[in-house]
């Protein structure tokens, strides 16, 4: 990634609508040819970043490059950026070829021309037969599709899309989210998506810029910002994660001795602390691992709950445990048919584990 | 569930006798009664003939038919012209008080349109207020002869139809969606080719309801060229009113409403295929 060319970097952006300020100091660097996806909570100030690249709304104050130019007071309409709308805003007057085509013919491209590129884009989307018909006409699969063919006949340099996906129903969404992906791969166009929807972010994306309250969190590839969340609220977001609360007892080479709810253990870890320091260790459901209890235990050491609840998904036995402090943790453990025990029964008590190499520390916000 | 439908039954009942009583006969009466003869005694005489009919289209009365078109074209293009920049800013102002405003175009109606009129007769005439300014200004020596021209008639028309142009227009500009406007942004248009492309089609609706609730009125609006047109300035309207009122010829006068009625439903009709055609409403 560090040898490609950027395309659209935003210095310092910031944005306040009355008073209010949504976008706090925006710094983003988008690279020629990647699908980047912007990823938040609704109201985070998404859109408004898209909306500022794209010349819809100008920053406060920072820089808008795209292509090396700084393009702060040039409109929307001389930038070589291209927005899929949210709800597509198709002309609902005029018929899908003459939708497609309303880009080229505002840029004065022979008609020919534009018949060709109309016909080769239409046909990539898959929608050569339904040339002829209104917006109105057309399935919100097929309007999606639209939307995409007219931004993308032009060429753009990137294209923004903003929630692309939303108003298709689950079982399109998926299909749409692998179209998408492919399509982006095959033309080399710079992505910028805005979503709301984490496995949406993680499943199409070279990389994913995590925004909470007008901040960018963290920036990373997907397999990046789930494994290594930087913050409590990344790796919340980012799916399930189980927070639990851990104080140092001892330093050791790389890592650490603690105690965590109860179990001691070591953990490897480059983050600096101090004996008697408290932090949080952060574990996805997928990695924690139940062990059952011998009929006398001796739980001394051990991080002890008891199984409030068991869900089958398949593949996997969801489990929710609550500790002796009322916490609660989330186990996600795939079958192992050879291994026959493999259930609880409700209320029972279990020690807690998990897969060492998988906890992510953080040093304790509140401290 | 069953007195729902019966409420239903009966508003709709009531509204369907309402429009028979005081809409379906007396279109159905005028429409027979241009078939009959006139009558020195009873106004109509039942006899069936298509003389009114060919009377209206060889005679002057014609000539009075296609003045009015063309004084009802010219109020309406004006309208036009004023009304749609004047509702595109106050629709896309982003003011909160943009509703207000739009509800203040109607305020003149609060006065008598009749008194109105008078009022326009007294700026233009002869020894009236323009004259008596310009003259005491110096630019001119003689008074201007304004009152009792088409253009009296025009200015009469427009002033007391504009407000029939501009709520339309309001009413649909307001409602385009800004997304439009910023894809076709977007997309490379420049302003002049957003407006030509995308808002202007989008708004069809809106010109074409507000051009017929001038164009219509226009065609029938007796009072002013009365007052503002004097006895050359003749409009169908007038002509309409005078074979009832003065001539007692009802029959030809139920001919030219006639002839007027079908040529406003080929209007609406048109009006009706350019909504379909954007397939969306705007009255
Ligand atoms: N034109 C505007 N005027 C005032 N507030 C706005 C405007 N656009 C967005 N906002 C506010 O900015 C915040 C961020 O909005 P947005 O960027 O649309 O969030 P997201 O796309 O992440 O859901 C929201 O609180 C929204 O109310
Ligand atoms: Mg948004």
């Amino acid at each position: 990634m560090e040898n490609r060319k950027p395309v659209v970097e935003l210095q310092n952006v910031k944005k306040s609508f009355d008073d209010k300020t949504i976008l706090k100091n925006i710094n983003l660097t988008i690279y020629n040819g990647e699908f980047l996806t912007l990823l938040g909570p609704s109201g985070c100030g998404k859109t408004t970043t898209l909306r500022i690249i794209a010349g819809f709304e100008s920053a406060d104050s920072g820089n808008v490059i795209i292509n090396g130019e700084r393009v702060n007071d040039i409109p929307p309409n001389k930038r070589g950026v291209h927005t899929v709308f949210q709800s597509y805003a198709l002309f609902p007057h005029m018929t899908v070829y003459n939708n497609v085509a309303f880009g080229l013919k505002m840029h004065k491209v022979p008609k020919n021309e534009i018949k060709s590129r109309v016909t080769e884009v239409l046909r990539i989307v898959k929608l050569e037969n339904f040339a002829d018909r209104k917006p109105h006409q057309l399935s919100g699969g097929q309007q999606q599709r639209v939307a995409l063919a007219r931004a993308l006949v032009n060429k753009p340099l990137v294209l923004l899309l903003d929630e692309p996906l939303s108003a298709l129903d689950a079982s399109l969404r998926k299909g749409m989210q692998k179209e998408l992906k492919q399509l982006q791969r095959a033309l080399g166009i710079t992505f910028i998506l805005v979503t709301h929807d984490q496995e949406e972010a993680l499943s199409m994306s070279d990389r994913v810029v995590v925004m909470n309250e007008g901040v960018i969190e963290q920036t990373g590839t997907p397999k990046n910002v789930y494994e290594e969340p930087n913050s409590v609220f990344v790796a919340g977001f980012i799916g399930d994660i189980n927070i639990l609360n851990g104080e140092v007892l001892g330093l050791g080479d790389g890592g650490i001795s603690a105690r965590v709810e109860g179990r001691l253990c070591a953990i490897k870890t480059k983050k600096s602390l101090k004996i008697g320091d408290r932090f949080k260790l952060l574990l996805r459901p997928e990695d924690m691992r139940i062990e059952k209890l011998s009929e006398n235990p001796e739980t001394d050491g051990l991080m002890i709950g008891n199984v409030v609840l068991k869900t089958y998904k398949g593949a996997t036995l969801d489990t929710l445990i609550r500790l002796q402090n009322g916490t609660q943790i989330k186990a996600s453990e795939f079958f192992d048919e050879e291994y026959e025990d493999f259930d609880y029964n409700m209320d029972e008590k279990v020690s807690i584990g998990w897969v060492s190499g998988w906890e992510v520390v953080l040093p304790d916000e509140g401290a | 569930m069953k007195e729902r439908n019966l409420f239903q039954i009966v508003t709709i009942g009531i509204i369907a006798i309402w429009l028979v009583i005081f809409a379906l006969i007396p279109n159905i009466m005028v429409f027979a009664v241009s078939f009959m003869e006139r009558s020195e005694e009873s106004f109509i005489k039942a006899a069936f003939t298509f003389e009114n009919y060919r009377a209206f289209f060889s005679s002057m009365y014609f000539s009075i038919f296609a003045a009015s078109f063309k004084m009802a074209f010219i109020t309406t293009l004006i309208c036009l012209v004023i009304g749609y920049p004047f509702a595109f800013i106050l629709a896309r102002s982003g003011s909160r008080f943009k509703s207000l405003l739009a509800l203040f175009v109607i305020i003149p109606y609060w006065t008598s349109a009749l008194i109105r009129t008078y009022a326009i007769k007294v700026i233009l005439t002869t020894n009236g207020l323009i004259n008596t300014f310009l003259i005491k200004a110096g630019v001119i020596s003689e008074p201007l002869n304004m009152l009792y021209t088409q253009g009296a008639v025009v200015l009469g028309l427009v002033y007391t139809l504009l407000p029939f142009m501009i709520l339309p227009l309001y009413a649909a500009i307001d409602k385009l969606d800004t997304r439009y406007i910023e894809a076709s942004q977007d997309l490379g248009a420049s302003r002049l080719q957003t407006l030509a492309y995308v808002i202007i089609p989008i708004t069809v609706p809106g010109i074409v309801a507000g051009c017929l609730l001038v164009f219509l009125p226009s065609l029938g609006l007796f009072y002013i060229p009365d007052i503002l047109g004097g006895a050359k300035n003749i409009l169908i309207g007038n002509l309409i009113r005078d074979q009832f009122l003065n001539s007692r010829n009802w029959p030809f006068g139920a001919a030219a409403s006639n002839i007027l009625t079908i040529v406003m439903a080929f209007m609406l009709f048109a009006y009706y295929k350019s909504v379909r055609a954007i397939n969306r409403r705007v009255l």
